[in-house]
């Protein structure tokens, strides 16, 4: 079975998982189509990011299924490392490589693991800092940038390898909310120009601007989901309700 | 600073070891060389055992510092089986008394080794070197692990996302932060080998303590036993402080703690 790109590019099915006791994702399923922007909501401890990290296998899980461009994630055959070529994740905390540049951070990964030519990786790498607004700053070390800054490089890190997909998880969280809109206008350029994106934010009136769909996730389980139009005006769930009240 | 530091101390510490050695200067018996002449007299020979002294800890800190790092590996491999031998080996080798050791190595290893048709002398010094090389490597396994398990593990999780492999993730992105963070508590261990290495005499090596020993029977005048110590003292005194010196501004630097 080929995967063609009028197929949903994630598809995830029913996917349980549990650490220890505690069961964490209680059987969500989800599509997302290609250029699709879609966001994650929900309280804190609702299985958000251990979501996220099940479609690039940073997390396994115990039941269901996660396919990208059709191919089954937990396959034990799968090579995870082609799949994770395929999806760039940003995390909340940046985790830049300390010791090395903004420019070799970007660089690093398209040279050792596509092992690309080091005159074509540079290139895209500065275009891409100038992309992300921080042309300028191709040799500042990350402990020399603002955490908005440092959270562009990150993006640009992982655009580095071309993705087809990118995961957001939280990734405006722990910035100066000054800081917070430069990072938003970077991820909505992605998005606007087609980049599958799947986020987990918290940023409402953002969600509700670039999202094409909203997920709303609550102890383990997808309550409620919709186009933002709808969920965020007309929520029907009481839970969906009460958080919106809360952030809204 | 460390410059003035340094300076400050050559300066204090042969003054240190003359006061040492007057008192017993006036009881050096009539009709005998004064105790600063015989100290002059067997300085070349203590000194060359000291030298001695100094490769010894040279080689067993490099020795124990290749295996350590082997064996540091080892305790984060992601394989069970490995990561709990070598925490095992590493335990065993960070908990034993030195000298018992060193004792185990130079008995236990025989004195030449044939390996196919031709045969290796292994001297006691070898073997000794050996000996000490095994607390180091103990202990610089646990450097290593304590280091790399220091890394906050979105280091591992974003590159792990960039599709590195594990080993790459490892030398290019973990062990380069790494390095800093070991540097000061290595150190540390070398400046504790040097002051160890005199447990080599027990085995046989003509390093300084031995030859002081020998020296002292030469002489066999009971006032020069404190001044020869001394000045032994002050030798190594010397070759460490400044390490320690060296180290704790390295600490500083890094915000690390030994
Ligand atoms: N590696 C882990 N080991 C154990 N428990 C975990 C782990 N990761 C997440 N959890 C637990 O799973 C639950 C969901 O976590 P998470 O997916 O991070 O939620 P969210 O991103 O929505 O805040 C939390 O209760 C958290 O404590
Ligand atoms: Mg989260």
């Amino acid at each position: 079975m080929t995967w063609t790109a009028d197929q949903p590019i994630v598809k995830i099915f029913d996917v349980h998982k549990s650490f220890g006791k505690t069961e964490v994702l209680k059987g969500v399923s989800m599509d997302v189509a290609a250029g699709e922007v879609v966001c994650i909501i929900g309280p804190s401890g609702s299985g958000k990011s251990t979501l996220l990290r099940c479609i690039n296998a940073l997390a396994v899980i115990d039941q269901g299924s996660v396919q990208v461009e059709g191919q089954e994630v937990h396959d034990p055959d799968l090579d995870q490392l082609a799949l994770r070529r395929k999806v760039g994740m940003v995390f909340q905390q940046y985790n830049l490589f300390p010791h090395k540049t903004a420019l070799q951070n970007v660089m690093m990964a398209p040279l050792h693991v596509l092992g690309e030519k080091r005159g074509d990786v540079e290139a895209r790498a500065r275009e891409l800092m100038r992309k992300v607004r921080l042309a300028g700053k191709e040799n500042h070390y990350p402990g020399e940038l603002s955490g908005g800054q440092q959270q562009r490089v990150a993006i640009a890190r992982s655009l580095a390898m071309r993705p087809d997909i990118m995961l957001f998880d939280e990734v405006t969280a722990a910035l100066d909310p000054e800081t917070v809109k430069e990072v938003l206008v970077t991820i909505r350029d992605l998005a606007l120009e087609g980049m599958t994106c799947i986020l987990v934010t918290h940023e409402m009136g953002f969600a509700r601007e670039v999202a094409d769909h909203v997920y709303f996730t609550d102890h383990g389980v997808i309550v409620e989901h919709g186009p933002p139009e709808i969920l965020f005006s007309q929520p029907q769930d009481p839970r969906t309700k009460e958080f919106l009240s809360h952030v809204l | 600073m460390t410059q003035s530091l340094l300076r400050r101390w050559i300066l204090l510490l042969p003054l240190v070891s003359l006061v040492l050695a007057l008192p017993h200067e006036a009881l050096a018996a009539p009709g005998q060389p004064g105790i600063l002449a015989s100290l002059l007299k067997w300085t070349p020979l203590i000194f060359k055992g000291f030298l001695l002294n100094l490769l010894a800890s040279v080689l067993s800190m490099a020795l124990g510092t290749l295996f350590g790092a082997f064996l540091g590996l080892a305790q984060i491999s992601p394989n069970r089986l490995v990561a709990k031998s070598a925490w095992a080996v590493t335990q065993f080798f960070r908990n034993a008394p030195w000298l018992v050791l060193l004792f185990y190595t130079v008995l236990l290893i025989p004195f030449e080794i044939g390996i196919s048709g031709g045969v290796i002398p292994l001297p006691d010094t070898a073997k000794a070197i050996l000996g000490l090389a095994l607390p180091v490597m103990g202990n610089v396994s646990e450097i290593v692990r304590g280091a790399v398990q220091s890394v906050p593990s979105g280091q591992w999780e974003s590159a792990q996302a960039l599709a590195f492999t594990r080993r790459q993730t490892l030398w290019m992105i973990i062990l380069p932060q790494c390095l800093k963070r070991m540097l000061p508590p290595w150190m540390n261990l070398y400046a504790v080998l040097t002051m160890a290495t005199p447990l080599i005499s027990i085995v046989g090596v003509e390093e300084a303590m031995t030859m002081t020993r020998a020296a002292l029977a030469a002489e066999n005048r009971s006032e020069l036993l404190v001044p020869m110590y001394g000045m032994l003292l002050v030798w190594f005194y010397l070759y460490c402080a400044p390490i320690a010196a060296w180290t704790k501004r390295l600490e500083m630097r890094f915000g690390v703690k030994a």
